[in-house]
């Protein structure tokens, strides 16, 4: 794989390596803040035990508003929130805010779906052995539904990838950015396929990670 | 002493979606120390409602809920909590953590109330031995039986040494043997540990098998309570006797008084079976010699009701008329006796009732 009779292979490891680093933030922060999100979409759901109207309302009208947006838009629009926090406007560190926001959003939608489907009789029992909401959550919603998370964190997780092609797009670096320079720009389909492939190969292996440990969390 | 549970005047109302709905309407009760007292109604009755607002889980719209002499009535979320974790409960879904082991699950209210984990360990081992899964302590409890599942569910709730236990239908998600087996643990749990328990359910059954004390509710009122077999044996309200005859099938139902009509020539009664009058059958037996009539059952079946008979039994008589009006106003002066007249009177249903 070459061009112009220079390889490209170390442009593809380093375009790895930046895709890696994208997702890999972006899944840590944005999972994580998801996850809190998530987790209080449901307990303030009315009926819960954390019921709270106007914070579900504040929360839901967020998520709605920010998740449709696409993410090629919604990483230009908060360039100016990017370039206070990083300095950077363009570049893996530039993108990796826009790339952490939309997954919080997501993996809130995804998280608030996995706990939607935990059967209230758990929740109910805890409070009638007395337990306080923190430990609910702590011990009875997470933990109850940590398989099917593990599994919406690694559809997320493809979600990503993608969206840090996208971001290589206008200039972050990546695997996206590689095929569309090296290839599309160049009409050299075969380094395109390349950066498919290396992309396919990462989500597979992303994807029997993350059904691994679903499965042994579930002991199924 | 005082009540372990009292109830006055206590109603709940929910939002409805259309209007609102009075799921508990101003229930007024008592629960002594040391009973087993039942709480029998359809689904919809409010039982589980009632249930609920013993324990707090539910607070009341109105009236006034004490437990072992704590005013419930009024105290906040935080000062529930420890109000709670004094009170067992266990589901008729169990409600299990499945990502829990056996031995965790009865060790999640010790967390709670914040025990020490050897004092916990040592705990959770005297309760598994007392529901008979010492050797399950390690497993989860998808790998368990219904019936498993649910002496799991009564350790865990008995982990603090409540001195109330309340059974939200604990047996209707379970086959009879199993059925049997966790009523008889309920009964120990009364008898040994001395636990007062509260059983919900539809079941004429358990009530009967396991319960002193019976309420039948109906449209979120108490609308009988007392003595269990005082209640069954002479019951007041049409619900009560629908839970009976559902229970007993010792009435014949009209269809079935047809067919019956259609296979024996005479005249057919139906003569309640009770332990005040211990030898009813006896009586029955005898009266009908000394009345010189024929008699054989047709129909019938008779149960025990806190360890006390209980039902009905259906005779086909044959022999002149007056003997057999003779005969029958004898026997009323002993138990409820009912005449099933002839068809052919459409003026009304062929059952007749003609008074105890």
């Amino acid at each position: 794989m070459n061009s112009n009779g220079v390889s490209l292979w170390p442009e593809l490891w380093q375009a790895l390596g930046e895709t890696l680093q994208m997702a890999i933030a972006a899944l840590a922060i944005g999972g994580l803040a998801g996850l809190l999100v998530g987790i209080a979409l449901y307990v303030t759901r009315a009926g819960n035990i954390l019921a709270n109207r106007p914070v579900f309302l504040v929360l839901n009208v967020l998520v709605n508003i920010i998740r449709p947006i696409p993410f090629i838009i919604f990483i230009t629009a908060v360039r100016p929130l990017t370039q206070a926090l990083t300095g950077a406007s363009y570049g893996v560190e530039a993108a990796i805010p826009a790339l952490a926001i939309m997954a919080t959003f997501a993996t809130s939608r995804i998280v608030e779906q996995n706990l939607v489907a935990l059967d209230p009789g758990v929740i109910e029992a805890a409070r009638a052995m007395g337990a306080g909401p923190m430990r609910i959550i702590a011990t009875v919603i997470v933990p109850e539904t940590l398989g099917p998370l593990i599994l919406g964190f690694t559809f997320l997780f493809v979600g990503i990838v993608d969206m840090t092609a996208v971001a290589g797009a206008i200039g972050a670096g990546g695997l996206g950015d590689f095929a569309i320079v090296y290839g599309y720009q160049r009409f050299n389909d075969v380094v395109t396929w390349t950066a498919v492939a290396v992309i396919v190969v990462m989500v597979q292996l992303a994807q029997f990670l993350g059904n691994y440990l679903a499965r042994r969390v579930m002991r199924r | 002493m005082t009540a372990m549970v009292s109830l006055r005047d206590v109603s709940k109302v929910f939002d409805g979606a259309s209007g609102p709905v009075r799921a508990v309407d101003g229930v007024t009760l008592d629960i002594e120390r040391g009973d087993v007292f039942g709480v029998i109604g359809y689904s919809g009755a409010g039982k589980s409602t009632l249930v609920r607002l013993i324990n707090a889980l539910e607070t009341p719209t109105s009236g006034q809920v004490v437990v072992d002499g704590t005013e419930l009535t009024g105290l906040k979320e935080r000062g529930l909590r420890p109000a709670r974790a004094g009170i067992g409960f266990i589901f008729q879904q169990f409600n299990l953590l499945k990502s829990r082991t056996v031995a965790a699950n009865v060790a999640y209210p010790l967390k709670v109330a914040k025990w020490p984990k050897a004092k916990r360990e040592e705990r959770v081992r005297e309760l598994l031995e007392f529901v008979g899964l010492s050797d399950k302590a390690k497993q989860y409890p998808d790998q368990l039986s219904g019936g498993q599942k649910q002496r799991v569910g009564i350790a865990r709730a008995l982990a603090t040494s409540p001195a109330l236990l309340l059974a939200d239908e604990a047996t209707s998600a379970l086959d009879p043997e199993t059925t049997k087996d966790v009523l008889d643990l309920l009964r120990r749990v009364n008898r040994e540990l001395g636990v007062t328990i509260v059983v919900i359910t539809h079941e004429m059954s358990v009530v009967s098998y396991l319960c002193h004390k019976v309420a039948v509710m109906e449209h979120g009122k108490v609308v009988e309570q007392g003595d269990v077999y005082r209640v069954f044996a002479e019951p007041e309200q049409p619900v009560t006797r629908r839970f009976i005859g559902a229970a007993l099938h010792d009435r014949p139902r009209p269809d079935v008084v047809a067919r019956l009509r259609e296979r024996h020539a005479g005249r057919i009664v139906t003569i309640a079976i009770r332990e005040s009058e211990a030898t009813a059958d006896i009586i029955v037996t005898e009266r009908l010699r000394a009345h010189g009539i024929d008699g054989h059952v047709v129909f019938g079946g008779i149960t025990e009701v806190n360890s006390r008979p209980l039902g009905s039994l259906t005779f086909a008589l044959g022999g002149p008329d007056a003997a057999i009006d003779a005969f029958l106003a004898d026997l009323r002066a002993h138990t409820e006796v009912v005449e099933h007249t002839p068809d052919g009177d459409d003026a009304g249903p062929a059952t007749k009732e003609v008074g105890a």
